[in-house]
């Protein structure tokens, strides 16, 4: 494996990723994104001088909505899945800003 | 103060589009619903959801630019920026990094000293607005409200060009107007549509280097960016002075307190992790889309000035004040088309408009009596239906509630009393009641006079027209 993962590295991304990794799955993260990376260099081998970079996999664009109310009052249905809820909203843990 | 500092401004403006839907959803973008009444599956974040581009969205965001001196970027696309927060269902906001829509513009601002100055815009990317987090006093949670979640945001990013409050605000009533003329959205910063983030920083006058700045958020009204400004830029004299550095951060401002605080440090995970949003086709813009949004731009101010000066001949002050505000041109020119008296809707306006606009803190853009109104009552008054005191009465209450002049001043019962012999007859009694003002006139004492017009129009109730009480009376007298 070319691309050695530090210990630095794997906490940063747990971070970013709201991920806490017992030390056994922190070593299979490790290995898995190094062989990831591995994996992209080898991408890196082939010349893409001149080829735009791809955003989209098919040849599609300008697909575009008519500014028209299409949806009505759906609140239950979207609370339906909230594991809990008050006054018609979503109940998430206390945020400070 | 030994030394002399300067201060550059870069500004962060967010503006709501005035759009009836959500950029990427067909839920409706109406102010005050009922929390989540206005959600589906795409605006919270649901797995296997598709966005799809609102067009409006769009034309807007190109019609901004073309107004600000932007190049339009041709082929355009959406990129995610990852963040979690519960204000964003996602865990992605949709905005454009890489490819915005808009791109080196700039706009004209007039500054304290009377010159005229370049404001860089860098670029304009169109994104979506994130939900509403209530705080529950009662029990240790939050409670979050989608509503706001994918309403259309345009984000406007300045150059550093600014150099004081004052450029600052200039710079924003520019902006502000400008959209206002488009339509793209009504730009009132308390209500939030229209929001901007101050970045800023000092160095020494004369320094090549910019200074380490500091971003300055929760500014909602023009006096609070001031105060902030100066709260700010004396933080970071203060800091430089003891020898201290500035700390790259965010910071919120707190307007009551005259004071900001850091909020999160660039340092702790500011990495949004941008990419492509694969849910997105790219957009291309056509000559023929561009063409077309280049020929329904409005009739901005300064083209408004001149055509108001050329056809209406009304002064130049009246001009800048009319022109401040689109719907108050719109008032204007929509009374004017009626009644084709456009100096006496200009003193409307410019009188009692304005008196009233001070005493009851309203916006130009939130007037609610309409032209025909306006005209009606200026007719009223024309034809002596009623005189300038009644009407002025009327029109406080068409300032308020919209009421056709013509039908509250029958219902009312405040027409000028035309019958003449009733006035002699009130004229007679006052005449009779006064002896000693009616001897102070015979006198010399032509004051007197006024007073016993004053009896009369009591008398009447005010329905009189006090030039033809004056000359009863002197007939009389």
């Amino acid at each position: 494996m070319a691309n050695i993962i530090s210990d630095e590295t794997i906490e940063y991304v747990g971070i970013l990723a709201k991920l806490e990794l017992s030390d056994k799955e922190r070593e299979r993260a490790k290995s898995d994104m190094g062989r990831m990376l591995d994996y992209i260099d080898k991408l890196g081998e082939l010349d893409t001088t001149g080829v735009e970079p791809m955003s989209h996999v098919f040849p599609v664009q300008n697909v575009f909505r008519e500014d028209v109310v299409t949806n009505g009052d759906l609140r239950e249905q979207m609370l339906a899945n909230a594991p809990e809820e008050k006054d018609g909203m979503f109940v998430v843990p206390r945020t400070f800003e | 103060m030994s030394k002399q500092y300067e201060t550059v401004i870069g500004l962060e403006v967010h503006v709501e589009l005035a759009t009836k839907t959500k950029i990427f959803c067909g839920c409706s973008t109406a102010f005050g619903a009922a929390p989540n009444t206005q959600t589906c599956p795409v605006c919270t974040g649901m797995p296997g959801s598709l966005p799809v581009l609102n067009k409006q969205v769009l034309e807007y965001a190109i019609a901004v630019g073309l107004a600000t001196n932007c190049e339009i970027t041709r082929y355009a696309k959406f990129d995610r920026k990852n963040y979690f927060y519960p204000d964003n269902p996602q865990n992605y906001q949709i905005s454009q990094l890489y490819l915005p829509i808009c791109r080196n513009g700039s706009v004209e601002i007039e500054t304290e000293e009377g010159g005229a100055k370049k404001v860089g815009i860098h670029e304009i990317h169109m994104e979506e607005d994130a939900g509403k987090l209530i705080h529950d006093e009662w029990e240790d949670c939050s409670l979050v409200d989608y509503n706001r979640s994918g309403v259309p945001l345009i984000e406007i990013v300045s150059e550093p060009d600014m150099r004081s409050a004052g450029e600052v605000i200039a710079y924003l009533e520019k902006l502000r107007l400008l959209i206002q003329y488009l339509g793209a959205s009504d730009c009132k910063l308390q209500e939030g549509s229209m929001r901007a983030d101050v970045n800023l920083s000092v160095r020494e006058a004369g320094a090549a280097q910019f200074g380490t700045r500091t971003e300055m958020k929760n500014l909602n009204s023009f006096k609070a960016i001031s105060r902030a400004i100066a709260g700010e830029t004396e933080r970071q004299i203060d800091l430089i002075e003891s020898g201290q550095k500035v700390v790259q951060e965010t910071r919120r401002w707190d307007d009551a307190k005259g004071e900001s605080y850091a909020m999160r440090s660039k340092e702790d995970a500011q990495d949004y992790r941008y990419f492509p949003d694969p849910d997105l086709v790219p957009v291309a813009v056509s000559d023929e889309m561009l063409e077309r949004i280049r020929a329904s731009q409005p009739e901005f101010r300064n083209e408004k000035r001149r055509r108001y000066k050329e056809e209406f001949g009304i002064p130049d002050y009246d001009i800048e004040i009319i022109t401040q505000s689109k719907h108050m041109a719109d008032l204007f020119e929509a009374a004017t088309a009626i009644c084709g008296q456009p100096k006496k809707v200009s003193n409307w306006l410019m009188g009692e408009t304005l008196r009233l606009m001070k005493e009851k803190e309203t916006d130009a853009q939130d007037l609610r009596f309409s032209p025909e109104h306006l005209a009606k009552l200026i007719a009223l008054v024309d034809a002596k239906v009623i005189n300038g005191q009644v009407a002025k009465e009327v029109f406080e209450i068409m300032f308020e509630e919209d009421v056709d002049p013509e039908r509250y001043v029958e219902e009312k019962g405040l027409k000028t009393v035309n019958d003449e012999g009733a006035l002699r007859k009130t004229i007679a009694e006052v005449i009779a009641a006064n002896p000693q003002s009616v001897e102070d006139y015979r006198n010399g004492k032509e004051k007197a006079i006024g007073f016993l017009v004053g009896q009369t129009m009591k008398a009447m109730k005010g329905k009189a027209d006090p030039a033809e009480v004056n000359r009863i009376l002197l007939t009389q007298l």
